[in-house]
């Protein structure tokens, strides 16, 4: 193939000539220094290219070699516990390799070529095998079984199979189709990151992802295999959300991109999730996540690519039957890279200088996940949560509207929230979730039959709340009748006892949902002792500052098997109390 | 002897066209040689074929198309860095102001090279700056960019230098200095900090990089990262804690949209270019620490939000960028609270890591949170007040609503001088929480709630 020779340069768009033998997405070395690049654009034998290192330096006449491929993912043993950057380069060993600064031009595969994996095969000599079945299995970390698949578009009759310890170049097995082409597979195999990789059929969602967070869990569930998104200006805690997520929810595998974030929050996450143990599991978190790091001062370019790069790891684990939870933090300076590169190439502008098929690539990222069959038989689910970052907060700016178009659930962040310190700062009037019907089923046999009822309770205080405030701004607290004005505390019940959750604290950083229905029956059960002792003639102000009443607020930080006991505790606690109170109003009536 | 061109083709606002080059790389220095000997320095900002086009770091008065010469350094813009900067000024290019030389020690690529996120180390050491607001509840700790957002007329000035002179770890002797940007600000600005540095006996350990408001606006674009440059060298080649103050950003970006503007950019929101994320981000990211080596950066940049609107680019994308942001308020300022730190929209992403047990004290978390909680509620019972009257307000609001007052005024309201240790901090935060019930207290545990409530004053 012949080379091509570069003819402009501007920050990280170069264009090269020559390049006529190739091909859209493929990857190109360009210059001396081999950095890596993707043609994005080809007029005639010009091709313009995307770079995904630092350009200084560069100038007309250096060379540009095509690889003749496209971006492709090295998925196999080796990923579990990784950090990469955009494009799949192990950032471990280019500290390694080239010390605590991020030098262009370092060439580290993704998947350590030396190391050495023990496999277990799981099919015989003679069977026939065809596309994402299982053919082995490595034990990669303590908490995931890497199960080893035919690739994508390869069958055949095993011609040899053999366990032991192998590198992930070394060839475990030979296939040999009908018309008697080989294929050697080995423990890696490589996909285009930019192709969704194939499944056999595709689910509706109806088992709910279980994250441990109130909010999230009883008013606005997402789905295993749903799609999610968490707009919100700065401050009001987007990223602890995401950290949330990936900590507590129940998946194998969690894939974490941090797009165009901040270092410091790579660095926290890799200091604190070899520490953290996985209640299901009880290995650590490190050993189900990856890691995907373009921070905002690494290449603009290899930004665009890290969403893609992470999404292809995260289909390879669901092809193995795994539940994988895609984190993408934040899908705005994704679509602020596309937009940089969009302005260098001078195409015409859509809103807001986003380029015109800005809403397109969105989608097309989304609809990747999904529960599906895969071809090993078993069920997988890629549920992808993205943060969005609006200017300003203001979520009518077009990347928060394309996303909307797409998602089902919705946790709109409010700064209004945080600024009184109530996290997880989801604002329960504005965010939805659109499967709560699908899910209602699992809820009612696997937690309690009350479940959706007690939701739609709670719902409806907080709706109330709302406008009875409206009429308090308007004419005070005094006018509203006693029933209302109960309203409003159990509202604010509600509000700080159930909804604020400390990510913090020990106990309260997570709430399984048992737990969960034992606070919220706590405190529907309060409410109605309340009610029906205020109609008895007793005081507000009464009831509010019952001893057992402060218990009700304490409930969250007890561990979870102690929660039973407390429930009947506080009860029969506020039973006797409130005996008493009704006796004293009706001696005063 | 590099090349020298006679080509110039054209010359707009701080753009130069040169043609016929040949042997040019993207990002390389150059100079632009005036017929008078006068050297303008300037940088390549895209090359197509042998067009090369050049952005000046200087105004362009007296470039002539026909007599001046340009030439290739061959090497990006570099800063020649040594420890005898200490004490001294230098203009916005790095060259020094009075009549001095540097021996440079080691020379640097003032864009820097993006940190490994694995070689990071996470910020965690608290910094006492003095004061409350800030210590207490948006705690400013080793390694972090904490900027702060302020408005024309307000006293970012003086909080800044207040930072400056009481900023220090707790029980340490490490090595510290404060590298401090003047950014298009006025004479009299920057010499409120020469004068406050000197004063203080501060500047031996301060190197102040100088570009004034009457001095060209393009020069700025340099000034930051000839200033981050200085503090990577101290920080992490001389093992120093070293302050970053830049002040003020809103003039670099307005500075960085003239250079779009000059070259027909596609803008996005009110006229800045695209990717200022980016440009921002590749700055303030050059803040914090690094495994294996003793120094850090912390940095603390300052803005003036346009019309205190917090939603105008500039402040909103260096929100999204930094750990936080310190916020100034007119109202408070108008209310004579000094300084004026509007503390329910300030915020540190770090203060987690960086308080509690064996850093600053046990209750320290719960009492922020509290604090912050009851702040809010306080305000938001006065808001009622305004409207309806105090009367129609319960028992337990009008308690709020004073615990508001008195919050502004004993515990932000502290003065420019005033430095307070965190322990007396958090004791005004004891003695303003017992003004309320015991039992409003959700947010602090019992045992804190047993050794403190009430006990203070």
């Amino acid at each position: 193939m012949a080379d091509g020779v570069i003819k402009k340069v501007s920050g990280p768009l170069v264009v090269a000539e020559g390049m006529q033998d190739a091909n859209m997405y493929d990857v190109v070395y360009v210059s001396r220094h081999k950095l890596i690049g993707e043609i994005i654009e080809i007029h005639e034998d010009r091709a313009s290219i995307q770079v995904y290192e630092e350009t200084s330096g560069l100038g007309p006449g250096e060379k540009v070699i095509s690889a003749g491929m496209p971006l492709s993912a090295e998925l196999g043993p080796g990923l579990i516990g990784s950090i990469y950057d955009g494009i799949q380069r192990p950032l471990k060993e280019i500290e390694k390799k080239a010390g605590t600064n991020l030098k262009r031009g370092v060439s580290v595969p993704a998947l350590d070529r030396d190391k050495k994996w023990e496999f277990t095969p799981k099919k015989q000599d003679g069977e026939f095998v065809s596309q994402g079945e299982v053919i082995g299995e490595v034990q990669e970390s303590g908490a995931v079984l890497h199960k080893i698949m035919v690739p994508p578009g390869v069958s055949g009759k095993i011609v040899r199979i053999k366990g032991g310890e192998f590198t992930v170049t070394d060839t475990v097995c030979e296939l040999e189709e009908e018309e008697g082409k080989r294929h050697e597979l080995s423990l890696m195999q490589k996909w285009p990151v930019r192709k969704g990789r194939p499944y056999s059929k595709k689910l509706p969602p109806d088992v709910p992802l279980v994250t441990g967070q109130r909010v999230i869990d009883t008013l606005f569930p997402i789905a295993k295999g749903g799609v999610g998104t968490v707009p919100g200006p700065f401050g009001s805690g987007k990223t602890v959300v995401q950290h949330q997520l990936a900590k507590w929810a129940d998946a194998d595998i969690v894939v974490y991109i941090g797009c165009g974030e901040r270092g410091n929050e790579m660095t926290d996450v890799l200091n604190e999730f070899p520490e953290i143990r996985d209640p299901k599991t009880g290995k650590t978190l490190m050993e189900r996540t990856i890691l995907i790091a373009n921070t905002s001062d690494m290449p603009v370019a290899a930004r665009e690519a890290s969403i893609y790069t992470g999404i292809t790891i995260a289909e390879y684990f669901r092809d193995m039957g795994y539940s994988v939870v895609l984190l993408a933090d934040s899908t705005s300076r994704w679509a602020e890279a596309l937009r940089e590169m969009s302005g260098r190439l001078e195409e015409m502008p859509g809103e807001e200088g986003y380029p015109a098929y800005l809403a397109g690539r969105l989608a097309g990222f989304y609809e990747r996940a999904g529960r599906i069959d895969a071809f090993c038989g078993e069920e997988g689910a890629l549920t992808i949560v993205g943060a969005v970052s609006p200017q300003g907060g203001d979520i009518s700016e077009p990347v928060t509207q394309a996303t909307l178009r797409i998602v089902k659930v919705f946790w709109g962040l409010d700064s209004e929230l945080a600024y009184r310190r109530h996290f997880p700062a989801i604002n329960w009037l504005k965010s939805y979730s659109l499967y709560l019907d699908r899910m209602k089923p699992w809820y009612e046999q696997n937690t309690a039959a009350d479940w959706t009822s007690f939701r739609e309770r709670f719902m409806r205080l907080l709706q109330e709340e709302a406008e009875l405030e409206e009429i308090v701004k308007l004419v005070g607290m005094d006018a509203l009748a006693k029933s209302d004005r109960l309203k409003l505390e159990m509202a604010r019940t509600i509000r700080e006892d159930y909804l604020h959750q400390n990510a913090f604290h020990e106990e309260d950083t997570y709430t399984s949902l048992a737990k969960q229905f034992i606070m919220m029956k706590l405190m529907l059960t309060f409410y109605d002792m309340a009610e029906d002792a205020i109609e008895q003639g007793v005081g507000i102000e009464q009831i509010m500052s019952l001893e057992a009443r402060e218990r009700v607020g304490r409930i969250k930080y007890l561990p979870q098997q102690d929660c039973e006991e407390e429930l009947g505790d506080i009860v029969s606690a506020l039973k006797t109390e409130l005996e008493k109170l009704k006796a004293e109003a009706k001696k005063n009536a | 002897m590099p090349k020298e061109y006679r080509t110039i083709q054209e010359v707009a606002g701080p753009l130069v066209m040169v043609s016929g080059v040949s042997g040019v790389s993207y990002n390389e220095l150059g100079e632009i040689l005036l017929e008078n000997g006068e050297k303008k320095r300037c940088r390549v900002l895209e090359i197509n074929g042998s067009n090369a086009l050049v952005q000046l770091f200087e105004n362009s008065t007296g470039i002539n198309p026909e007599t001046s010469r340009v030439k290739f350094l061959g090497h990006t813009m570099e800063l020649g860095v040594s420890e005898d900067m200490l004490g001294r000024v230098f203009d916005g290019l790095g060259n020094p102001k009075e009549d001095f030389e540097i021996i440079p020690e080691k020379r640097m690529d003032v864009n820097g090279v993006p940190m490994n996120p694995v070689s990071r180390n996470y910020p965690e050491e608290f910094i006492q700056t003095g004061v409350s607001a800030i210590d207490g509840l948006n705690t400013l700790v080793r390694g972090q960019k904490l900027p702060i957002f302020s408005g024309s007329g307000l006293p970012h000035a003086n909080l800044a230098a207040q930072i400056a002179r009481q900023a220090k770890v707790a029980g340490s002797n490490d090595k510290f200095a404060v590298v401090f940007a003047a950014i298009g600000i006025t004479f009299e600005e920057a010499n409120f900090f020469v004068e406050d540095f000197k004063k203080t006996g501060a500047m031996e350990r301060t190197v102040l990089f100088v570009n004034l408001a009457d001095d060209p606006a393009i020069e700025r674009i340099a000034t930051p990262k000839i200033a981050l440059t200085t503090a990577e060298y101290l920080a992490f080649d001389k093992g120093m804690h070293v302050l970053v103050i830049m002040t003020d950003i809103t003039n670099y970006a307005d500075a960085l949209r003239e250079i779009s503007a000059a070259r027909k950019e596609v803008p996005s929101r009110r006229g800045y270019p695209g990717y200022m994320y980016t440009d921002l981000a590749a700055m303030y990211e050059r803040a914090g620490r690094l495994k294996g080596r003793d120094g850090s950066i912390t940095l603390i940049p300052v803005l003036t939000m346009p019309e205190d609107d917090k939603t105008h680019p500039i402040p909103d994308l260096t929100g999204y960028i930094t750990e936080g942001q310190i916020i100034l308020s007119r109202s408070l300022y108008r209310k004579n609270i000094l300084p004026p730190i509007d503390v329910l929209p300030s915020l540190s992403r770090l203060k987690d890591k960086g308080i509690g047990e064996g850093k600053t004290r046990e209750d320290h978390a719960n009492t922020m949170n509290q604090l912050f909680a009851a702040y809010s509620r306080g305000k938001e019972a006065k808001e009622l007040m305004a409207v309806l009257g105090e009367a129609a307000l319960t028992e337990l609001d009008r308690m709020y609503a004073k615990f508001a007052d008195e919050f502004e005024k004993e515990y932000v309201s502290q003065g420019y001088n005033t430095d307070r240790t965190i322990e007396e901090t958090l004791n005004i935060g004891w003695r303003l929480l017992s003004m309320l019930p015991r039992a409003e207290l959700k947010r602090i545990k019992d045992e804190y709630l047993d050794k403190y409530y009430g006990k203070e004053g």
